[in-house]
């Protein structure tokens, strides 16, 4: 456990080390703003709830989450610190859940720093506070099942712009998978139960199921099983491409 | 203690590692000697447990580096080649992280990362990025993250590439002292690096171990052995005097300094002979030195034919 908050303790400096976690949060909250009140139409609306911002949510993390988990472990690989992080004495799972913990907080940060549309509409009205919260939780969730998949991606690569693209395109997959975009590659040929299993998959429906103010146990379930999966699979592909 | 059984690295159709087995008791720097690719970085990697062996086994004070890796780990330092670190990180926080990690805390962390800081004179970048240093500084940040937990075996892979020569020599003196308890194993271009570190070398080319001598006993093997190299004003006449030895196999002179050579049959002493020859003669020698062998040339015979690149 101690080894794990050491790694996260320096991976989460890290990132406050350089201008990227500045650059990061504030075009995080630039864009959520802009979508929030220009495509949300926040105002126009009239009511006292945060719908127009977390809609959006799921579009900004698509973009912006493999920005930051890009670097997780090509960058590691890159320079070769890969090797002296495992050769220390810290098992596998600790590096991976170590770096994975870091940077699922970032993120975590900027979204805190989302407060004050909380204070406005809570300002403005009486919103349902509960569902805020749940939105905030579901948010939350749904970045960190983008981040581990870019945690595995990144394990894939040690070229940081290979590792962002292909995370895109995998995180847009998931978060359409409900949707017939993604369903009609399926449905021409595989079984009904695949499809609808498929669809199951998705980010969107799990998302908007706890942001409804409903935090249903099978939702949390599937965010966990999604990152727990994906960072698994972030070990042993770290296992399979350390030597190269 | 550093134990390998027929330790191999295979990669599909390569073997970087061939079958490499040695012992290392405490007290010995082992110095790993081999052209690029011969398999020196691989073979280490493997001690060092980031790489797993594809057949054969190593183990570190008696825990194999695969079953029981943590435990391998817990009693090594490793500084692996280029000494990559965290770059954004500067080197007082780098340290303390390393610290945390080998499980150092309190009174006991901080005189540690003092002390390597002192070490290795690194007082006066502590506060800057890694990445903003200059080679020599960044390679001794990797040396004091591998020795900060004073740990009971070394595993260095060329740690004094990119020094100028003051730090080799501080670096050399730092391995020299810290081997009287612990178990180093070096890997180096720099012949000379035997010499002033090494009290064994292993020679391995093509991922296989062509010879594991003292570095004197590597130097017999030379055919500079024994032989002897002077200068003379009237080389001609030197020379003339020199193969008139009845030891003496073959006289040499190089082209660029005039300095000449003389070789000794295989087995032979030729100094004194060759000196009273000289006198005899009445030849003029402004200097004259028995040769101990030379390790590049050793080096040269053994590795030869075998130097093709293949993975490092």
């Amino acid at each position: 456990m101690s080894n794990i908050v050491t790694v996260f303790k320096r991976e989460l400096s890290s990132y406050f080390a350089t201008p990227v976690a500045y650059v990061f949060i504030v075009i995080f909250l630039l864009l959520a703003g802009t979508f929030t009140f220009y495509l949300g139409n926040f105002y126009e609306r009239g009511q006292a709830d945060l719908l127009p911002f977390f809609n959006f949510h799921p579009w900004l993390y698509l973009f912006l989450v493999p920005a930051v988990g890009m670097r997780l472990w090509s960058e590691e690989r890159k320079s070769g610190t890969i090797e002296l992080l495992l050769t220390m004495p810290i098992t596998m799972w600790q590096a991976v859940v170590g770096k994975f913990l870091a940077a699922w907080a970032f993120i975590g940060i900027a979204l805190v720093f989302t407060f004050p549309i909380w204070i406005t509409v809570d300002y403005l009205g009486s919103p349902d506070n509960g569902v805020i919260l749940a939105s905030y939780i579901g948010s939350f969730l749904m970045a960190g099942a983008f981040l581990a998949i870019a945690s595995c991606i990144s394990a894939c690569t040690r070229n940081q712009v290979i590792a962002f693209i292909l995370t895109v395109v995998v995180c847009f997959a998931f978060l359409l998978a409900g949707f017939p975009l993604v369903l009609d590659f399926f449905s021409a040929w595989a079984p009904q139960g695949v499809v609808d299993a498929i669809s199951g998959l998705s980010f969107l429906d799990h998302f908007a199921s706890i942001s409804k103010g409903v935090v249903q146990l099978r939702d949390l379930i599937y965010f966990g099983l999604t990152i727990a999966f994906w960072l698994y699979a972030s070990a042993v592909v770290i296992d399979l491409k350390k030597a190269d | 203690m550093i134990e390998t059984r027929q330790l191999t690295k295979r990669y599909g159709e390569l073997t970087a590692v061939d079958g490499i087995s040695f012992k290392l008791e405490p007290g010995r720097v082992l110095g790993f000697l081999g052209p690029n690719g011969a398999g020196k970085s691989t073979t280490m990697k493997m001690i060092a447990g980031f790489l797993a062996p594809t057949s054969g086994s190593a183990s570190v004070c008696g825990h194999d580096v695969v079953d029981d890796a943590i435990a391998a780990k817990r009693m090594l330092g490793y500084l692996p080649e280029g000494a990559p670190s965290y770059g954004e990180m500067t080197p007082h926080r780098f340290l303390e992280f390393v610290a945390d990690v080998r499980g150092l805390s309190g009174a006991k962390r901080t005189q540690r990362i003092d002390d390597v800081i002192e070490r290795l004179h690194l007082n006066g970048v502590l506060e800057q990025p890694i990445e903003t240093l200059s080679k020599g500084f960044k390679r001794r940040v990797g040396l004091a993250q591998a020795i900060v937990h004073d740990p009971q075996v070394l595993i260095l892979d060329e740690p004094t590439d990119g020094l100028d020569p003051n730090q080799k020599h501080e670096v050399r003196a730092l391995i020299n002292a810290m081997a009287k308890d612990k178990t180093i194993i070096v890997s180096t271009h720099i012949l000379e690096e035997v010499h002033a570190v090494c009290s064994r070398a292993i020679i391995i080319a093509r991922g296989r171990v062509l010879a594991d001598a003292t570095p004197a006993e590597l130097e017999t093997r030379s055919r500079y052995h024994q032989a002897v190299s002077l200068t003379a004003a009237n080389v001609p006449a030197a020379k003339e005097a020199l193969s008139k030895v009845a030891d003496v196999a073959a006289v040499e002179i190089d082209p660029q300094d005039h300095r000449i050579t003389a070789f000794p049959k295989p087995g032979r002493q030729i100094f004194v002979a060759v000196n009273q020859a000289l006198q005899a003669q009445g030849v003029a020698v402004s200097e004259l030195q028995l040769e101990s062998g030379r390790l590049d040339e050793v080096f040269r015979t053994i590795t030869q034919g075998s130097g093709q690149e293949a993975r490092a």
